[in-house]
């Protein structure tokens, strides 16, 4: 599924100051039943923003209003748990193009990586930085450069590095996806399979 | 050069690797399900491409299936509507698809190893994180999301990093009424659920080589629980023995090949690991969760931990326990509780069931429970019938359910209701993950039992020694 090129994000953040956000909490496994992609940013965090009889928990972040942005900022092991990438499609259909935390787990980091959300994992004190400057301004925007990976806290100029790889990072640029590039590899794979036995 | 045995069968399977990036690495076998397979099978529409080998491919109903009446329609319309999807999709690429009612249809981590279709040194992928159960076989598997499903149905390949590798030695021997589900439940505590998150888990030591292949399974199940991409064991000859003869794996000239292979399928002694951990047997209690991630667990004998004695943040913690509504420095013996779940591709095995039926025979079914038990497939289901071990299950006052994942995530009618207790054999004790409000406790079958025939929290081993008296 094709998604919008990733470059430089200057965007306000919204912040999850909370550990292990697995994906049960971002997507419950009920709404996993559909048969296409669609509505998922509805039910982010379903459970967390709604009560049991749909009106809205006021205390959650993304149901106040002073907090807004394309910049999803959670705790430690963000995406822990269940391989569901609808928990990814749903921080993209919410409208987040990116998620920052201090740690992910693998294979939520693979499946944004997959559909062209950026994940940007930074040191525990940058983190703590980033909180404290939304915190105390919740304007505060933060800057993420793919070319030049770094992100910045435009208010202070704080800044630190974050890793991807290259070939990650070249799809992310140009909004390709990785079938794209298996079909034009398919002769070697077709090769490969005759030699490999069931 | 020494190799890891995940090094064999990675290093085996890649087709080509992409220079600071991922390898491209081929899958021998994919196994789907309706939830995760909607949307890929869509994108291969869109693109206008075939399933490129459906015989390594196999589909089966599991996540999203009632657990009675099977052989009436599906009630609910979304979960009618994906297990359709799936029928179709499969027959339209020509994908054998095992659904509700067939004989082959169960979880599709029970289905896979029970017909053969999982071998060592193999790689398998599935959407569902617990694939890692494979790995018991020797095998590297692992979880994928949908737009990797939709790789692998179009290529058969995944593109992917090679993680870390990470050694986990046991060695000693292990208590009485300790299964493998508390031998995993008591490393994720150690590890906690990130402690192994980019590494590939390797088991080794006299434990898990001592260990029935449904015992490594459940290890290998709760891999991904402390966030390894999945973990594995050393093919030996309870593996091959566990293989021989099953629907898909190799027969006659094709097997003797197939085992030279799978002999070379062990670490070389000086191979080295980016991680090696070691632990005591011994040291290891049947196991308890008490919050909402499966790291938080201990001896069932324990006091729940203070914020203090925990790494990590204390309000996250905190958090934890007041969803759970208990407090630190409680015991857990004697808590009161409400349903147990038996079941799950963790604990949904004969095995399973033959140690639940262990500690309830004889017994009774607490009046305050509400027990689900729910067999992994329609082969479990008939072995409990045959073993005579159903008879037991009804004259303690429980019932069978029909093949299922049920309320190990409960997308179906299997839901805890909110506020209430479960006792669950199943991997997850996130908020919610058993039916919004849920409170999980996760255990083993023996821990379930027991708490299934006197209502609370209570040790096996107390159940286990009257008998023995
Ligand atoms: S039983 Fe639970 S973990 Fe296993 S395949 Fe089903 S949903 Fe996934």
């Amino acid at each position: 599924m094709a998604y919008d090129k990733f470059n430089i994000l200057t965007s306000s953040a919204v912040p999850l100051p909370i550990e292990n956000v697995d994906t049960d909490q971002i997507i419950p496994a009920r709404f996993l039943k559909a048969t296409e992609r669609k509505g998922f940013g509805d039910n982010l965090f379903r459970d967390w923003r709604y009560n049991s009889d749909d009106t809205t928990k006021e205390n959650f972040v993304l149901n106040n209003p002073i907090y807004s942005g394309k910049i999803l900022v959670g705790g430690k092991n963000f995406g822990s748990g269940s391989s569901r990438e609808h928990a990814a499609w749903a921080v993209y259909d919410y409208g987040f193009r990116c998620v920052v935390s201090s740690f992910f787990a693998d294979i939520f980091r693979n499946n944004c990586l997959n559909i062209g959300v950026l994940p940007v994992q930074v040191s525990p004190e940058f983190l703590d930085k980033i909180f404290k400057a939304i915190e105390a301004n919740p304007k505060s925007e933060l800057v993420v450069n793919l070319p030049e990976q770094t992100i910045t806290i435009s208010e202070t100029g704080e800044q630190e590095r974050f890793a991807i790889n290259d070939y990650k990072k070249g799809n992310l640029q140009n909004g390709f996806d990785d079938i794209d590039y298996l079909l034009n590899i398919k002769k070697d794979i077709e090769t490969f399979a005759a030699n490999t036995p069931l | 050069m020494s190799k890891t045995l995940f090094d064999k069968v990675w290093d085996s399977h890649v087709v080509q690797s992409i220079q600071n990036g991922p390898d491209v690495l081929f899958i021998d076998r994919h196994l789907v399900h309706e939830v995760t397979s909607p949307v890929a099978f869509l994108g291969l529409k869109n693109r206008g491409i075939q399933v490129l080998y459906p015989e390594r491919t196999f589909a089966t109903a599991d996540h999203n299936t009632p657990t009675i009446n099977q052989h009436l329609p599906v009630k609910d319309e979304l979960s009618a509507n994906q297990l359709k999807a799936l029928e179709e999709n499969s027959k339209a690429h020509n994908i054998p698809y095992w659904g509700l009612g067939h004989e082959k249809n169960g979880i599709v981590h029970v289905i896979g190893p029970e017909n053969g279709i999982t071998v060592p040194g193999a790689t398998i992928v599935c959407g569902d994180s617990h694939t890692s159960t494979h790995g018991a076989f020797g095998a590297i598997a692992f979880g994928i999301g949908t737009s990797e499903v939709e790789m692998v149905l179009s290529t058969q390949c995944i593109m992917q990093p090679k993680p870390k590798s990470m050694r986990i030695n046991i060695n000693g021997e292990l208590n009485k009424a300790v299964t493998p589900k508390d031998v995993a439940l008591f490393i994720i505590s150690k590890l906690t659920t990130s402690g192994a998150t980019g590494y590939f888990v390797e088991y080794a030591g006299d434990v898990f080589r001592n260990m029935s292949m449904e015992g490594r399974m459940t290890v290998c199940n709760l891999s991904i629980e402390m966030g390894a991409r999945g973990g594995m064991i050393a093919p030996d000859e309870k593996t091959m023995e566990y293989i021989k003869g099953r629907e898909f794996a190799p027969k006659g000239a094709d097997w003797d090949k197939a085992m030279d292979y799978w002999n070379t399928l062990y670490t070389d002694h000086k191979a080295e690991f980016d991680k090696e951990l070691h632990f005591n047997a011994s040291d290891i209690e049947p196991m308890i969760t008490y919050g909402t991630n499966p790291g938080m667990g201990m001896g069932i004998q324990n006091d729940i931990p203070t914020a203090e004695a925990v790494e990590g943040g204390a309000a996250t913690y905190k958090k934890s326990l007041a969803y759970m509504e208990f407090n630190e420095g409680d015991p857990m013996i004697g808590k009161p509780i409400d349903f147990v779940f038996l079941g799950s591709c963790t604990n949904g095995r004969i095995e399973d069931f033959r140690a639940f039926a262990s500690i309830i025979k004889g017994r009774r079914k607490a009046d305050n429970v509400t027990a689900w038990l729910v067999p992994g497939s329609h082969r479990v289901e008939e072995a409990i019938k045959e073993e005579g071990i159903l008879d037991i299950l009804h004259s303690a006052g429980f019932e069978l359910r029909e093949p299922g994942c049920s309320a190990c995530l409960a997308m179906n009618d299997d839901k805890i209701p909110a506020g209430k207790y479960a006792v669950s054999t199943s991997n997850r004790n996130f908020e919610g993950r058993q039916g919004p409000g849920a409170r999980t406790l996760l255990a083993s079958p023996l821990v379930a039992a027991a708490a299934a025939v006197t209502g609370k929290v209570t040790d096996p081993r107390e159940l286990l020694e009257l008998q023995d008296a």
